[in-house]
């Protein structure tokens, strides 16, 4: 197997070695990124990925290494700390959360700056580093365990992947009820502020992590941008999570190769990627999405215009006696447009309607019934309105229009009963029943 | 109310607790509140209040805006700290009897656009009793599966919950408290945005929890139907102003020291202070 691996031409295993990187971050960072959407405090992640520097020095100071355990526990405790903080100033400063938050990041970051220029300032720190991160670097730096070569990058961020894997699966159901309700939680003992300390420390953890990797801005994309496009895409918080992990990946291998083609920051690639994955899914998502509103509106619309027509044709062959009216005073009468045409085309099509030799339209035995269920729904509506609410005649007629569209039968028929099976609205015109007496229906037999 | 021995009998039918049976015998109160006071930024909100509900009663907490009335019971609940002040539930501190104790908040405290199904929900009503890191199982699927029917929601326990009505999310709120298998409900006015059918569904629960001897306590804002619903009342603006049984409670001599002019000086002391700190 290994030496499979090292068969294999370097430029391919130093990208799978990057891809992985920059997958293990993105997806670790997608997965609690998940509860900070859901809990509407995504910019945490942005506070305490600064926040976390202080922690980072003084580890340094106090052991004189560079090793990654002290400087994690030291992210960690400044992590909880900026929480801490956040919330205390909020509480006794009574400052929003959001400015208490601004000010507590700030202030920290500040600090950490002060103690690298007075106490280390034999660290090497590259600003471009800190910022945007260098993933295409991390195959340099190697620990070998035998003959294969890690990335010593790939062993903090697979790590850190398997812890926050390992947090979520012993905690779900505390981090589940502690973000939906947590004043429920605490009053079962389940403290919601512990959990939310715990989650922060996981977030510094993973922030620091893949400091090295992405940068501390890219990290807040990889925090936010995956949990935001899974929530749009689906109402199960397992699946969120799968889905958020699924565009995580992606966008690593994505953004790994449109970072080579177009030979730039593959960070900056891969977050790039996040944000156009939110973009698709901010349109295209089916109850959501941009798009998806307007087919919902457009359908519905014409679903109206439709059904306003079936109801015109009604009242006519009800007040005049008339059963068929040409096509140009329908169309004038439900306002001209692409929208009438369109619904027209949809009438003919399903056999609600029929076009006589002439061009004469006129309702079929399909159509009668659908007009008679609306005109139904629409009198009883009224009637139930007037009688029942005590409002004028006058004014009822407005809101039956708009509740026929959406009033089913089974309803109707229980406004029918409850008002005793009236037979006229209160304007006067009767209305309609289900049973087969209706002289309307008996002139031409139904198809 | 209900005898001393029936009781008894209910309380260790439905808790196994063992300790908790000693306790129902020797019969101390279910609630008991001592001196509790509550502040907001050493502003109080809640004056000494003190009172003891009896068992197996239905009792309304009714007060104006900002009385206290939601603090009252989150500070009895302990997620809003107490400035002083002892909450005993059948003679033990509160936080040494929280499985005792069932909690349905507003219908507004919670995202409803949560990921999560309403059978999900009433699980959460559940964690309480199964404990920290451990998951729920099968048995406990099943009661709350049960909870949902006796709300009449089993039909949507798929459904997620910003897809079900203001009625039919406040009936899985019932739901997941009645999961909680408590002696006491705390209930936050469940009453407040539902529809007739979901007010009836809820009557009929309270009437079924209170004839299996459990006590609740509910804020509601309703004066007119508080006297239908409701056995005994307790009048809060900040401090008590009248404890006990519904009929003698709801007096207009009571209802003007709750609403009338005692607020009008409270607002008028509370604006004072703030123009005096400016």
């Amino acid at each position: 197997m290994i030496q499979w691996w090292n068969s294999l031409p370097i430029h391919v295993t130093d990208a799978i070695w990057t891809i992985s990187v920059g997958a293990t971050c993105a997806i670790a960072c997608a997965l609690l990124g998940c509860y900070l959407v859901l809990r509407r405090i995504s910019l945490i992640g942005d506070a305490i990925s600064h926040a976390v520097l202080p922690g980072l020095v003084l580890a340094f100071i106090l052991t004189g290494t560079r090793n990654p355990v002290p400087m994690m526990l030291g992210a960690m405790a400044l992590g909880v700390l900026t929480a801490v903080l956040t919330e205390a100033l909020h509480r006794v400063g009574r400052v929003p959360t959001d400015a208490s938050m601004g000010v507590v990041f700030t202030s920290l970051f500040a600090l950490g700056v002060i103690l690298i220029t007075v106490y280390a300032s034999q660290i090497d720190l590259d600003p471009g580093c800190v910022l945007y991160g260098l993933i295409e670097f991390t195959v340099f730096d190697t620990i070998g365990f035998g003959e294969l070569e890690v990335p010593r990058a790939f062993l903090a961020t697979g790590a850190t992947l398997g812890l926050v894997l390992a947090f979520i699966t012993i905690f779900w159901k505390e981090l589940k009820i502690c973000s939906f309700d947590p004043m429920l939680a605490s009053s079962m003992g389940i403290s919601a502020a512990l959990v939310h300390y715990m989650l922060m420390a996981m977030v510094a953890m993973t922030t620091v992590s893949s400091f090295e990797a992405v940068g501390s801005i890219l990290v807040v994309a990889m925090l936010i941008a995956p949990g935001a496009t899974a929530h749009l895409l689906t109402d199960r918080l397992g699946r969120m999570m799968r889905i958020a992990a699924g565009a995580a990946l992606s966008s690593a291998i994505l953004g790994y190769l449109g970072g080579v083609w177009l030979n730039t920051s593959v960070a900056g690639m891969i977050a790039v990627v996040s944000g156009i994955q939110f973009a698709l899914a901010a349109m295209f998502s089916p109850r959501y999405g941009v798009i998806g509103k307007a087919v919902h509106n457009l359908r519905m619309g014409l679903q109206i215009v439709r059904e306003d027509a079936l109801g015109i044709l009604w009242r006519l062959r009800e007040r005049e006696g008339r059963a068929s009216i040409s096509r140009p005073e329908l169309e004038r009468l439900l306002g001209a447009g692409w929208m009438t045409r369109l619904a027209m085309r949809g009438l003919q099509s399903s056999r609600l309607i029929t076009a006589s030799a002439a061009g004469d339209l006129a309702l079929s035995g399909a159509g009668r019934e659908e007009a008679r269920r609306l005109v139904r729904a629409h009198r009883l509506w009224e009637t139930f309105l007037s009688s029942e609410l005590e409002r004028s005649p006058q004014n009822v007629d407005e809101s039956a229009h708009r509740i026929e569209h959406v009033l089913d039968s089974d309803l109707a028929d229980r406004l029918d009963h409850r008002l005793s099976h009236p037979a006229t609205d209160p304007h006067g015109s009767p209305i309609p029943r289900d049973d087969a007496d209706d002289s309307l229906a008996k002139e031409t037999p139904a198809r | 109310m209900i005898s001393q021995s029936s009781e008894a009998t209910e309380v260790s039918a439905s808790a196994k607790c063992a300790a908790d049976e000693a306790v129902a015998k020797a019969g101390p109160l279910p609630v008991t509140v001592r001196d509790l006071t509550v502040a907001y930024h050493r502003k109080p909100v809640l004056w000494d209040v003190e009172f003891e509900a009896p068992e197996g009663r239905l009792i309304g907490i009714i007060g104006p805006n900002g009385a206290g009335k939601s603090t009252l019971i989150k500070a009895m609940l302990g997620v809003v700290p107490r400035a002083s002040g002892e909450v005993l539930i059948y003679g033990e501190s509160f936080e040494r009897r929280r499985r005792l104790v069932g909690y349905v908040p507003q219908r507004e405290a919670v995202d409803w656009d949560f990921p999560v199904d309403a059978l999900d929900v009433v699980m959460m009503g559940r964690y309480g009793r199964v404990g920290w890191i451990r998951r729920p199982g099968r048995a406990d699927r099943a009661a709350a599966m049960e909870c949902l029917e006796k709300v009449g929601m089993q039909e949507f326990a798929r459904r997620q919950i910003s897809q079900l009505s203001g009625g039919q999310q406040q009936r899985v709120f019932l739901a997941r408290a009645l999961a909680q298998e408590a002696q006491i409900y705390f209930m936050d006015e469940p009453f407040s945005g539902v529809d007739a059918a979901t007010e009836k569904a809820i009557v009929s629960l309270l009437h079924e929890l209170r004839d299996a001897g459990r006590t609740c306590l509910i804020v509601h804002h309703d004066l007119n139907t508080a006297k239908d619903y409701f056995d005994d009342i307790l009048l809060l603006n900040m401090r008590v102003v009248a404890f006990g049984p519904t009929d003698q409670t709801l007096t207009s001599e009571n209802l003007r020291r709750t609403y009338g002019g005692r607020l009008a000086i409270l607002d008028e002391a509370a604006s004072a202070l703030a123009n005096a700190r400016r």
